[in-house]
């Protein structure tokens, strides 16, 4: 074993595969750019290719892929929403998530843990109760259960939260599951990259060609490349885009927080989620506790962490798991979350031809990334938005018709 | 701590403040269109760069306008709502929230 490593260290050619090829010079044109290699642009540009055969496309991304909020977010998936819209939509990511591994032929190390949404308050449990009743209407599994059941599924959980805030209930998801966010991104990087898409890393769009309301091409740092069909999938920098374009949004930008704990022996199988503490935690495969929290409280394009965050947060958790109190947080870190005003995304064409929007991902966009590819790629494949974003489309707003998930995908309020 | 100068009451924590959105012009809701009131109400300004916002001191109720970098998140200037614009302390002219140095800036 020994010997063979040393060989291999000295053989100089090291025959591990890249995940996807060097990609440096552009072609001149494509029938379709990606901007944006997270999770969603890079599952966009896979399924252009695997379902409608588009594979003359280019993912051009800023920095390198899943380094934005594929790489930030708390690795959460579930579908118990509040909209019949937002749990179809959710629970199609999900079903797509469970076949993920062997379809792209990575180990994505998706566990199935259960997901517990905790009440504090009467104004809590008849939230829940209505999640529930919606969720089960589609067909997805939620049920709101007692202490006892908590208690059971978790028991080192302080159910009277240090007697500041007592847990009455909660919300019980049995789909909630955790997934290895970098390997969503690198392995549908892997299988777009097989199929003839190609990833520029370092790439930077500067401006946007649009003539006659029509797009015709990218600026960008590696040269100018034309195109009929553009996505952004930008999240927190879709301002900047949209501003290229000329199109107004209701997006607001605010830093989304997170931190990890030093690892320890697993102990919490669940993922737990306090909308009145402003918390949701889970235990990694490598022992840590992953936990985040709400929004920053203001607009601010920039991924700084702040100690009010790390102090509130962990106040918190102590108040739910006060033997917690001596665990160490060891790295912290925000992205930029692209929040709407009802909470829902934001999908599908726009009033630009040729321009196409899978942005407004605020704090839900890591679990929804099989979905949103497969059907970003159907919306720019047949220029019309897929069945399942109809409710998340741009001109919502324009025609009052909001789809208000802020009771099921945040938490904070 | 962070602070944030508020008209009224000079330099305090950010904590006591809650942030109100980007100000925007009203239009006249007696002639605009079904578009225009839509417009008005839920789109924004939204890329980064030096925006007028409301901010709210809590604990005073007080409502004002900050002039703030939403990029770097740089407080040029706060005054209140319909008052010019108080003059800047040349000295101080970096603003930054967050900056302690910055308790001599006052209202």
């Amino acid at each position: 074993m020994a010997y063979q490593l040393l060989k291999f260290a000295l053989g100089g050619e090291y025959k591990e595969p890249r995940f996807f090829r060097d990609c440096q010079t552009p072609k001149k044109s494509y029938d379709a750019i990606i901007i944006g290699g997270g999770g969603h642009g890079l599952a966009a540009a896979y399924y252009l290719a695997k379902d409608h055969g588009i594979t003359n496309v280019a993912v051009l991304e800023r920095g390198y892929i899943g380094g934005g909020n594929t790489g930030r977010n708390t690795a959460i998936v579930r579908s118990n929403y509040l909209t019949p819209d937002g749990v179809n939509f959710y629970d199609a990511s999900v079903k797509l998530f469970q076949g993920l591994s062997t379809e792209l032929d990575i180990n994505l190390f998706y566990t199935n843990r259960g997901h517990f949404t905790l009440a504090h308050s009467e104004s809590a449990m008849r939230t829940m109760r209505w999640r529930a009743e919606v969720n089960k209407h589609v067909g997805v599994k939620s049920e709101v259960v007692g202490t006892d059941e908590i208690s059971k599924a978790c028991p080192q959980l302080d159910i009277s939260c240090s007697g500041k805030s007592p847990i009455l209930g909660a919300l019980y998801h049995e789909p909630g599951s955790i997934a290895r966010h970098d390997a969503v991104a690198w392995g549908y990087a892997r299988a777009a990259d097989s199929m003839g898409v190609e990833i520029f890393q370092n790439t930077e769009v500067q401006s946007i060609d649009v003539k006659n309301d029509q797009v015709q091409g990218v600026q960008t740092n590696r040269g100018y490349i034309a195109t009929g069909k553009v996505l952004s999938a930008v999240a927190g920098f879709t301002p900047r885009i949209t501003k290229m374009v000329n199109l107004k949004t209701p997006i607001v930008i605010q830093p989304l927080q997170a931190c990890v704990t030093e690892p320890m022996k697993p102990w919490l199988d669940t993922i737990l989620v306090s909308g009145s503490l402003h918390v949701y935690v889970s235990q990694s495969s490598r022992g840590e506790l992953v936990m985040g929290s709400a929004l920053d409280p203001y607009e601010v394009h920039h991924t700084k962490s702040t100690f009010d965050f790390v102090e509130g947060l962990t106040s918190h958790i102590a108040d739910m798991f006060p033997f917690l109190s001596n665990v160490k947080v060891v790295r912290q870190w925000a992205g930029m979350a692209d929040v709407t005003p009802d909470f829902a995304p934001l999908m599908g064409i726009t009033p630009i031809k040729g321009f196409y929007l899978d942005a407004g991902w605020g704090t839900w966009g890591f679990k929804a990334t099989p979905i949103s590819g497969k059907t970003m790629a159907h919306t720019l494949a047949h220029d019309k938005a897929h069945d399942l974003i109809h409710s998340f489309r741009l001109s919502r707003f324009d025609e009052y018709e909001l789809t208000g998930e802020k009771g099921a995908a945040s938490v904070g309020h | 701590m962070k602070l944030l100068n508020c008209p009224m009451n000079g330099l305090r924590p950010l904590g006591e403040f809650i942030y109100g959105g980007e100000y925007r012009e009203m239009p006249n809701p007696n002639n605009s269109s079904d578009l225009e009131w839509a417009s008005y109400v839920h789109y924004r300004d939204n890329a980064p760069g030096v925006k007028k916002e409301w901010w709210f001191h809590s604990p005073s109720g007080t409502w004002f306008i900050a002039e703030r970098n939403t990029l770097s998140d740089e407080v040029l200037n706060t005054y209140l709502f319909g008052k010019a614009p108080f003059p800047k302390n040349e000295n101080l002219s970096d603003g930054k929230l967050g900056d302690e140095k910055n308790t001599e800036l006052s209202a």
